[in-house]
């Protein structure tokens, strides 16, 4: 049961085939069987869970009229605030914090009636690419264990393949949706900024962070992502307007005249070469469907990645003044005498680990006066020039589409040295962050060289997500007749039963 | 790894800054915006944080190349306005929640260590 589909774990609760009390147990049992090797999970709440699943059962016995997820679990990445539940972002300065309110994200999930599993493994404040920044330890990747799940979402991403759970909330802020479901065989959506509300979602950068939905298939995503979306009066950079019709995209997977332009400055001698086959073999499938692919340019797109490393931690450099230990989290040093300025230096020296303290320095230089507009200044420039070869792309093709990630899942440890290296890992997930846009990532196969999942990513203009879903879906389907199976049917078992 | 360097150095120009580097921190420097920044930092952190620096700096000083004065900044992907909404009281946290993650509290209150010096 736990291999199934969101969608016909749904249609078996509808049905009356199983309950939800039945369906949480069972992802807690595989849980405790796999998880100790996946360390997927920062948190399982398996009361709260079970408290949920049995009050869905008890409406369904009334006849009561349910969303279509009800009942459904899912796991929910630990920035994102669960009144009375652990929230530690990956962060020791969070350790044991149980917020007193929901995040609308969390807020929109009850209403919805999905079940809530627990918190996932991430990088700390959703800085990596790899989750080996987590103070909490890493998360291995189920395709092979000694390799990493992507970040800073590699708890949610891991959770889906190693089938902990149907669905999982992440957070975008330059791939760290995409890229985990990219290296795990899973797909993962960043909506269009302003599309999911950040009420709640513990902000890293501002201006690029965003919740959306992850899960095995591409209806499933959907079926979340409209659980999830709409507008909302608690954020203020919320989208008032309708959700994007993403499910009936999904299910129709209409790619019938649709124009796919590929974007050139993504796709070149940097990639993987099993990466670069199994996404020429995508394109073959989706001109075989309907679809008319064409090239496009964006030369901007090569500074992308220098301006994401200039704003985020400019943003996170402020995000993170909060966290003064004044009001909530870690406090060390209150002893008696000690200077409110003492402690605040004493607790983020011990709270934050070495890639948060790097950014926030790193920040503080780019935002200091002498140096503002060479750096911040510069990169708020670049980041017009992005937006502006998206528009220009955006006329020539209804989507646009690149390989997610140059690579396949590297070993944990291999470049947790090298944080250049490790930046360059979100080299084609990052210029979709910085115009706002929509980004998929769904599996398109396996790498030849090494039998790792190789992700295939679709960016859609601002409030058209239905747009890749509907491609999304058409890949999905022409690939799942080629494969004849789904993808992660060729992952390793873990934990013995399936 | 050789071929991962080579388009590393396409994408980043790192080869270039091998070579010589153009803009760098100093470990008084960190120490500098470590104090802005509020977190204590032992030596070894000082000095391998401005070691990265020369790296990182050189590397995302690249958005100079097309920066011109000709280009107006995005700070944010939306157009924003101001938002308004009903002056209306709604329900809000009760003290006790508030205070509920508080390292330390006194008579409803954050109790927080002393703010100004004793001189």
């Amino acid at each position: 049961m736990i291999r199934n589909s969101a969608a016909e774990m749904a249609a078996k609760l509808v049905a009356g085939e199983t309950t939800s009390v039945a369906l949480t147990q069972a992802h807690l049992d595989r849980i405790a069987a796999v998880d100790t090797d996946v360390h997927a999970f920062l948190y399982v709440d398996t009361e709260g869970a079970l408290a949920q699943a049995a009050a869905v059962d008890a409406k369904r016995a009334k006849g009561e009229k349910l969303s279509p997820l009800a009942g459904v679990p899912l796991a929910l990445k630990d920035v994102m605030a669960q009144k009375g539940v652990p929230t530690t972002c990956g962060s020791k300065i969070l350790e044991g914090w149980r917020p007193p309110y929901d995040s609308t994200v969390v807020a929109n999930l009850k209403k919805n009636d999905i079940v809530i599993l627990g918190k996932t493994n991430m990088d700390e404040f959703a800085m990596g690419s790899s989750t080996e920044n987590s103070a909490y330890g890493p998360t291995h990747n189920p395709w092979d264990l000694s390799r990493i799940p992507g970040g800073s979402g590699g708890g949610s991403s891991a959770a889906l393949a190693a089938f902990e759970a149907p669905l999982a909330i992440g957070t975008d802020t330059g791939g760290s949706i995409r890229q985990p479901a990219a290296v795990t065989g899973t797909v993962g959506v960043k909506p269009t900024y302003g599309g999911v509300s950040r009420f709640g979602l513990v902000a890293f950068s501002s201006s690029l962070d965003q919740a959306g939905p992850c899960a095995r298939t591409v209806l499933d995503t959907a079926l979340l992502h409209e659980a999830i979306a709409g507008h909302d009066p608690k954020d203020a950079t919320s989208i008032n307007a309708p959700v994007p019709q993403v499910v009936a995209a999904a299910k129709s997977g209409d790619v019938k005249g649709m124009k796919i332009g590929v974007v050139k400055e993504l796709n070149g001698d940097g990639y993987q070469p099993g990466v670069r086959a199994r996404f020429e073999e995508s394109l073959e499938l989706l001109a075989k469907a309907g679809a008319e692919i064409v090239e496009v340019s964006a030369p901007n797109f090569e500074y992308a990645l220098a301006a994401y490393y200039l704003i985020a931690p400019s943003e996170c450099s402020s995000n993170l003044a909060r966290f003064d230990a004044m009001r909530y989290g870690l406090r060390v040093g209150d002893i008696d005498g000690a200077s409110a300025e003492s402690v605040m230096n004493l607790t983020r020296e011990v709270g934050f680990g070495k890639e948060v303290k790097r950014r926030i320095i790193l920040g503080t230089y780019a935002l200091s006066s002498g140096y503002y507009d060479a750096y911040y200044g510069s990169a708020q420039k670049v980041r017009t020039l992005i937006t502006q070869d998206f528009i220009k792309a955006f006329e020539k093709a209804d989507v646009l589409v690149s390989p997610t990630c140059p690579t396949t899942a590297f070993k944990i440890g291999e470049k947790a040295n090298d944080p250049l290296a490790m930046y360059l890992n979100d080299i084609a997930t990052i210029p979709v962050n910085m115009a706002g846009i929509g980004g998929m990532s769904l599996p398109s196969g396996l790498a030849d060289e090494d039998g790792l999942p190789v992700g295939f990513q679709i960016m859609s203009p601002v409030m058209k997500d239905e747009r890749m879903y509907s491609v999304g879906a058409a890949l999905e389907a022409a690939l799942l007749t080629q494969w004849g199976a789904p993808l992660l049917d060729k992952a390793p078992l873990l934990g013995g039963a399936r | 790894m050789d071929c991962y360097w080579k388009w590393a150095d396409s994408q980043l120009g790192l080869n270039l800054i091998r070579l010589k580097p153009m803009s760098s921190l100093s470990r008084d420097d960190v120490a500098k915006l470590a104090g802005l920044a509020r977190i204590e930092m032992s030596e070894e952190e000082l000095v391998n944080l401005s070691q990265e620096f020369t790296v990182i700096l050189d590397a995302v000083a690249r958005v100079q190349e097309v920066a011109g004065a000709d280009v107006e900044p995005t700070s944010h992907p939306l157009p924003l306005r101001n938002v308004f909404r009903a002056d209306v009281v709604v329900p809000s946290l009760t003290p006790e929640e508030a205070l509920s993650g508080a390292p330390a509290q006194e008579e409803q209150r954050f109790r927080v260590p002393q703010i100004l010096g004793e001189e």
